[in-house]
């Protein structure tokens, strides 16, 4: 038994942000069903493949990690018998969500006024990049535009140089995360009150709301008038911001609230115990926080990162090493909370990959199957969700892969 | 029982559950503000003789010194002074406590412990997100929870896991992505790893993956009758924002590397460009606009726009394959052409023929955008030791049932009166005696730094 067990998501999402908040739903237990044009999600052909990019459409580890859990089914939704079957679905799901460009679903004749005449409680999500309405609605974004714009990327980086974006795609990651709240929050509303309504996200909004400083930044600037430098904070405390050491990196943030703690990680070496560090004007003087960095960096340089941790870890202080994805691969703290988990694909055989989210004592997060193959579930769910047989004979034979 | 409905008559999805918010920093914070955005009471315990730091600000009573050396959004207080409840005004939380309720109590002490056993009675969820230990060493465990109150759902949400070497580590966001790979991933393709801001994205996808957990498990609960106790090591959350880095060296064995504002898709161009700018960087008044081409179509529309420079139609940046080959080339070329122009204007020109493209904010334009403002983007809310502010709005839009910021940033127990008289049925004469114990009160602990 899973929490969401109960519900069926018809799932007309693509790329990465509305995928990932439909694969959140069907992680804990919803019937993800992915909506797919002919040719399917345009994330089936984004890296990292599997070796070599053969066109198959199935050999994406993006795709795969963002649609395990769900089933395909190929739907041209320009075609009657594809509007048509959509819709058929549509009253029996608890929840739609859709990723089109704004008036696409209208166009195609499965917008809201259409869904909402047809099951009143039933909510549709719309993701889009700037929302249904207003100037920018039909502007484009990538994960660096839509970053830039609406979250913190301005700070990013050293004052002299451009910003600099973080890394992959996390920002639309966070977004779908938003994405994934307001779906559950649609389904309370139509679960206790039969309220179905059409929910308007803008991928822009879910970064300018964002708790990753863009809150902080803008209320400041309200409060006070000032502004956020873009720096990058190294060697500016005591000892505060990342740091060399013997085999990488590692990172320092708040130290300068512990002084005493820092010296017990250090393990009182006498230069660390000079009166002078402890005045605490003197710990906001650039020259002594130079001073003392000096010495701390050659602490550092004889340790490696997982010295350096350990040692932090024990004073209780607030430090990270910076690891390779092959660190974290091979590292036996998250090996043996079973952190890493195997799905086995058709075509392309066993993957590894990071596993649950999170963990609840009950009704929790499961991998029940694999991402599907394209239109691989089309015969079953049409059979399942008891469309009748002349228009799922229609939809099948009008093009599936 | 009645519930009140703070914000006026429309229902919210998640009206009628309460939740009790032990939560520090960000991560905790921002999911109780999006539990408490969809309808659910947030009630916050706050201990007036403790402060965690990065939660109510930096320190209690930071001085002037420390809020002027300080980054702007950690010191830029209200018309930057300290005043006299620092607490109330740091914008490091304060977007993050609308809709919330707090009152003040040591739950230290036998008495504030009752007061919070009362509270938990009439409870359906607690969250917390405290260092490992912390709960524990105050009795809060999902034992005692669960005696009080045997549907509860308790969320914890410890940074590497409660179980394993690293149960005991301190972290904020940008420690554990550290961990995670991110700061080795993110930044400039050819400065070493010091060039980074510290940032907390792990913040945001737990934060909003536990207010997302709790409904589930309210959702469980209402067909099952269950509570249960939910942990998100916020470490291993934080892995799906890594996710091509993670399958390429588990499918290839490949470790990716920084690269700066490229796709990691590899469509180019794909950057940030400098614009023209009233100031330099260190006024905070440089400008740049970031441009990506993700189709030969975009690419073919970019050079429309740039005027068919004869450049642009050379072999090198023919295809995109030849253009990922000579990307500085191209980007220092494209940067020569939008130094000369404004930044929103290129935007609406770009867009208009089909290239993504938009300023890099800072932060104090994304109140001038007319979008945003067409959006009614910005909620203006008024707390009584701030005054008055727009502060940024909700992430979506419920139609039904809007989300409503009805509850300006809770200010340090402002709601003593409500939590103890109303809710936990408390006499005059008890309120009193926990008032003069130093329990009820709405500052700090005066020994409190």
């Amino acid at each position: 038994m899973q929490a969401f067990d109960d519900i069926t998501v018809l799932d007309l999402t693509h790329y990465i942000a509305g995928p990932y908040a439909t694969r959140l739903l069907a992680d804990f237990g919803a019937n993800v069903i992915k909506v797919e044009r002919p040719g399917g999600d345009p994330a089936r052909r984004l890296p990292p493949f599997k070796g070599e990019d053969d066109g198959s459409g199935e050999r994406s580890g993006l795709f795969f990690y963002l649609n395990c859990n769900k089933r395909s089914i190929v739907l041209d939704l320009k075609s009657d018998a594809g509007r048509e079957t959509l819709l058929a679905l549509a009253d029996k799901a608890d929840l739609v969500v859709e990723s089109f460009r704004p008036g696409v679903m209208d166009r195609l004749g499965i917008g809201w006024d259409v869904l909402h005449a047809r099951k009143p409680s039933l909510p549709l999500i719309s993701i889009s990049n700037f929302g249904q309405t207003g100037p920018y609605r039909d502007y484009k974004v990538t994960e660096l535009v839509l970053y830039g714009f609406a979250g913190e990327m301005y700070t990013m980086g050293l004052t002299e140089r451009e910003p600099v974006k973080m890394a992959g795609t996390a920002a639309l990651f966070e977004s779908g995360s938003a994405i994934a709240v307001a779906c559950a929050g649609a389904l309370f509303a139509s679960k206790r009150f039969g309220i179905g309504q059409h929910v308007d996200i803008s991928l822009a909004e879910t970064h300018f709301g964002g708790v990753d400083r863009r809150h902080a930044t803008t209320i400041a600037y309200q409060f006070s008038g000032r502004k956020t430098l873009r720096q990058a904070g190294a060697g500016r405390g005591m000892p505060q911001g990342i740091y060399p050491c013997a085999d990488g990196w590692v990172d320092f943030t708040n130290a300068n609230l512990y002084p005493d703690r820092v010296i017990d990680m250090l393990g009182s070496p006498e230069w660390a115990l000079d009166p002078k560090y402890a005045d605490p004007l003197n710990r906001l003087n650039p020259e002594i926080i130079d001073e003392w960095n000096a010495q701390f960096m050659l602490w550092c340089i004889e340790r490696t990162r997982r010295e350096i941790w350990a040692e932090a870890r024990r004073a209780r202080l607030l430090c990270g090493p910076l690891f390779t994805t092959q660190d974290l691969f091979e590292d036996e703290h998250f090996r043996n909370r079973g952190f890493w988990t195997k799905v086995l694909h058709p075509l392309m055989g066993e993957i590894e990959m990071h596993g649950r989210p999170l963990q609840m004592s009950a009704g929790g997060w499961q991998l029940r199957r694999p991402a599907p193959l394209l239109g691989e579930h089309t015969r079953e769910v049409l059979a399942e969700m008891r469309i009748p047989a002349p228009l799922a004979s229609t939809v099948i034979q009008g093009g599936q892969p | 029982m009645i519930w009140p409905r703070p914000w006026g008559s429309s229902h919210k999805p998640l009206e009628g559950y309460r939740i009790v918010d032990l939560c520090v920093v960000w991560a905790g914070p921002f999911a109780t503000m999006l539990l408490a955005d969809l309808g659910a009471e947030v009630i916050k315990p706050e201990n007036p003789f403790v402060f965690a730091p990065m939660t109510r600000g930096p320190m209690a009573r930071p001085p002037k010194v420390l809020l002027d050396n300080a980054t702007a959004w950690m010191g830029g207080l209200p018309r930057n002074e300290p005043g006299p409840h620092p607490w109330n005004y740091s914008p490091t939380f304060v977007s993050l406590y609308r809709n919330k309720k707090s009152f003040t109590v040591d739950i230290r002490r036998p008495e504030g412990r009752e007061a919070l056993r009362r509270l938990i009675a009439q409870s359906d969820v607690v969250y917390e997100n405290n260092a490992t230990g912390t709960m524990e060493k105050l009795g809060v465990t999902y034992d005692w929870l669960r005696s009080i109150r045997p549907d509860i759902i308790f969320v914890r949400v410890p940074a590497y896991g409660s179980t394993g070497p690293y149960s005991t580590a301190r972290a904020l966001g940008v420690h554990l992505e550290g961990v995670m790979g991110h700061t080795l991933l993110r930044g400039y393709d050819d400065a070493d790893p010091s060039a980074n801001t510290a940032i907390y994205s792990g913040d945001y996808l737990a934060g909003a993956q536990g207010a997302f957990a709790v409904m589930a498990a309210l959702w469980h609960r209402e067909k099952t009758g269950e509570g249960q106790l939910i942990e998100i090591a916020q470490a291993e959350n934080a892995s799906a924002m890594f996710t091509q880095a993670i399958l390429d060296y588990t499918m290839n064995g490949i470790v990716q590397k920084a690269i700066g504002n490229r796709d990691i898709f590899g469509r180019y161009p794909c950057g940030v460009y400098p614009a023209k700018s009233p100031g330099t960087a260190e006024e905070m008044l440089d400008r740049w606009i970031s441009i990506h081409c993700t189709t030969d179509e975009e690419w073919e529309a970019l050079v429309r726009v740039m005027g068919e420079p004869a450049w642009a139609r050379e072999e090198r940046f023919a295809t995109n394959d030849a253009r990922a080959q000579n990307y500085r080339e191209l980007d220092r070329l494209i940067g020569e052409w939008t130094a000369t122009q404004d930044d929103y204007d290129l935007m609406h020109r770009l867009q208009a023929a089909g290239v993504p493209a938009a300023p890099v904010l800072e932060a104090s334009r994304v109140f001038d955008d007319p979008h945003l403002r067409a959006r009614d983007f910005f909620k203006k809310q008024t707390q009584l030791d701030a005054g008055t502010h727009e502060y940024m709005g909700p992430m979506w839009k419920f139609p039904e049932t809007p989300v409503e910021f009805y509850q300006p940033p809770v200010m340090l127990g402002e709601h003593n009166e409500y939590v103890y008289r109303d809710l936990l049925g408390y006499s005059d004469a008890e309120i009193e005696a926990l008032r003069a114990a130093g329990h009820i009160t709405m500052e700090y602990a005066p020994d409190v730094p």
